[in-house]
């Protein structure tokens, strides 16, 4: 019971952060982003290039990786998202040029990195052993609780600094906040490059214990958008409750229904659709309150 | 509507009888696989259109596509059904099926109904991989070919196994498929469902208090859409004779969705010419290599910063010269 919980704990910090850069992202600007698996597969890679082809420390391929996608995020917000909203008649053409990033960037991880599975050596040896109760490598739980230090810190970040509050006010009433004299363009641009950095850091993050792959991308997508319709779209407390939950669920569900067959996510889908029907908006679900 | 009676007489022409005629001269038999799957993925495109023209965004194709497959090859490789019963069959069941998952999924809205169909398709395949009746992973192989269907004696249409050319056969197959989804399409756009459709379209709340039963028309549409999408699914299982969970992933559902967008939301045949545009583009950068890919994303981003409302809409600038 407690290896459950604490596995659960583990991939629910990981998808809480993957789940916190969709949601800001989709909040500020009312877009999906498609392309954010991709941007976590992306983020990955650099940190194995960075550590395993180079031989630098750990810590130097989490920052290459933030600050690469960071970068990335802004010029795909100013020279992609910005014309394209600016110019069409439905808020859906967002989605297909997301969609269209995604493959583009796909093609850019297969160009750059190739399509083999790649990881990086451990970075801490020995496992953690409780009394054969609870089993946890050491650098599972060093990861662990360097995302739930990365979330605290994000949410310092948008609570007391000015940049934080500008993208509050954003999410909350764009027009308002506008005329309140906020820069919109400019922070539209920080939150985009925002949520990619918080993309890498999880890639970076999980390269050392999954790896990583090319086809990783879409999956995690696909999780990341569970997670935030648990939660509530564009809520920063529904995407962290959304992400623990979905990583309860899939540590439950993958020990109680071994016996079935790998059905976890069937089962956890067909929950979601009845707890949808009564709570269309996720747990959270108001923009921002 | 004289001008459009041409045209189609033009497009019908070209499509059942230059086309093989070129093929034939040409030899480039090659080709008859890639227009039948145009025609295939055209249909499955018809029905994410007509989700769209309720004003939902629909990814959740592929699962109705991999849904379709699945029961047509199980119900000809296990019960023995011919091909032909199945095929209406694997429809019904996805617009079944669709009722059951629509009637929750439909009250969402925007963003959240486009992820929750995501979300579908994903599970779909991961529901492919665990049910035992699917044969998980390994797939479903050696499935008969289409047999021959005859309606009190007269045979309409030959054995698939004993034609010369099944090629031709299942183009033209799924050629006439294509038309009749286009028609029965077009009937509905132009029909009262079709401007009941639209009136959710604007807004949802106001047709709902003038009297339109919003949810009976949303979960029907979505039904409709499912059942094209099980139709395309089914016909591509004889076609390949084999179905896998990975035969349509998220991918092809994100596929669906672009084909429609690209074709323009706003015409009937957007989805179609999507659907060629996207496809015989994809076919025709092969020559770029491993630069495939990048090249047909940077387009299709390209494209968005042009032309943001789809292809059809250059031919409306021109109609509003005028």
């Amino acid at each position: 019971m407690e290896q459950i919980l604490a596995n659960g704990l583990y991939l629910g910090a990981q998808y809480a952060l993957i789940a916190l850069g969709l949601t800001l992202i989709f909040s500020l600007m009312n877009v999906l982003n498609f392309a954010h698996g991709q941007m976590y597969v992306f983020g990955g890679f650099v940190t194995y290039t960075v550590v395993a082809q180079w031989g630098l420390p750990f810590i130097v391929g989490l920052v290459a990786s933030a600050v690469i996608l960071a970068v990335m995020g802004a010029l795909i917000e100013k020279f992609l998202f910005r014309p394209v909203i600016r110019k069409s008649k439905r808020d859906e053409s967002t989605m297909l040029l997301a969609a269209g990033i995604a493959f583009f960037l796909d093609a850019v991880i297969l160009l750059l990195f190739g399509e083999k599975q790649r990881g990086v050596p451990k970075i801490v040896d020995g496992v953690f052993n409780w009394d054969m109760r609870l089993i946890m490598p050491y650098d599972r739980i060093l990861i662990g609780v360097l995302a739930i230090a990365l979330i605290v810190g994000f949410i310092a970040l948008m609570q007391y600094t000015k940049a934080g509050r500008a993208m509050r006010a954003l999410a909350q009433d764009r027009m308002a906040a506008q005329l309140m004299g906020v820069d919109v363009d400019r922070y539209s641009m920080i939150g985009f490059a925002l949520g990619a950095l918080l993309a890498g850091l999880v890639g970076g993050l999980l390269v050392t214990i999954t790896g990583i792959n090319l086809g990783m991308g879409g999956p995690t997508s696909v999780k990341a958008f569970m997670m935030i319709m648990i939660g509530g779209a564009g809520v920063i407390s529904g995407a962290i409750a959304g992400g623990f939950i979905l990583g309860m669920m899939e540590s439950i569900g993958l020990t109680v229904l071994a016996a079935y067959g790998d059905i976890t996510y069937l089962a956890i889908f067909a929950s979601l659709m009845v707890f949808l029907a009564f709570r269309p908006q996720g747990l959270m679900g108001k923009p921002w309150g | 509507m004289n001008k459009n009676l041409v045209g189609i007489a033009a497009f019908l022409l070209a499509a059942f009888v230059l086309v093989p005629v070129v093929i034939a001269a040409t030899g480039r038999w090659d080709l008859y696989y890639t227009l039948t799957s145009v025609a295939l993925l055209a249909i499955g495109s018809a029905g994410v259109w007509l989700t769209f023209y309720i004003g939902r965004i629909n990814i959740g194709q592929g699962a109705y596509a991999l849904m379709g497959g699945y029961v047509s090859a199980v119900l000809m490789t296990k019960v023995g059904f011919s091909f032909w019963a199945t095929l209406p069959l694997a429809g019904l069941f996805c617009a079944g099926i669709s009722v059951l998952i629509g009637l929750p999924i439909l009250r969402l809205r925007g963003v959240y109904f486009a992820m929750i169909t995501l979300v579908l398709t994903e599970v779909t395949r991961l529901a492919a991989l665990a049910l035992p009746v699917t044969n998980g992973a390994k797939g479903i192989t050696s499935i008969p070919l289409p047999g021959s269907l005859s309606v009190f004696g007269i045979t309409l249409i030959p054995d698939f196994a004993t034609m010369a050319n099944p090629k031709l056969g299942f183009y033209l197959l799924a050629a006439t498929l294509m038309v009749l989804s286009y028609v029965v399409l077009w009937r509905i756009v132009s029909s009262r469902l079709g401007h009941l459709c639209r009136s959710l379209q604007q807004n949802e709340e106001l047709a709902a208090s003038i009297g339109v039963n919003t949810a009976y028309l949303r979960v029907l549409t979505y039904a409709i859409s499912s059942f094209f999408g099980g139709l395309a699914g089914a016909v591509f299982v004889a076609i390949s004779q084999s179905i896998y969970p990975s035969s349509f992933a998220v991918a092809d559902s994100v596929n669906f969705m672009l084909y429609c967008f690209v074709g323009g939301l706003g015409y009937v045949t957007g989805p179609m010419l999507g659907t060629f545009v996207l496809y015989f583009g994809w076919d025709l950068l092969s020559i770029a290599k491993q630069y495939q890919l990048l090249v047909y994303s940077s387009l299709m981003i390209a494209m968005m910063l042009v032309l943001p409302n789809g292809l059809l809409s250059l031919f409306d600038r021109k109609g509003g010269k005028k």
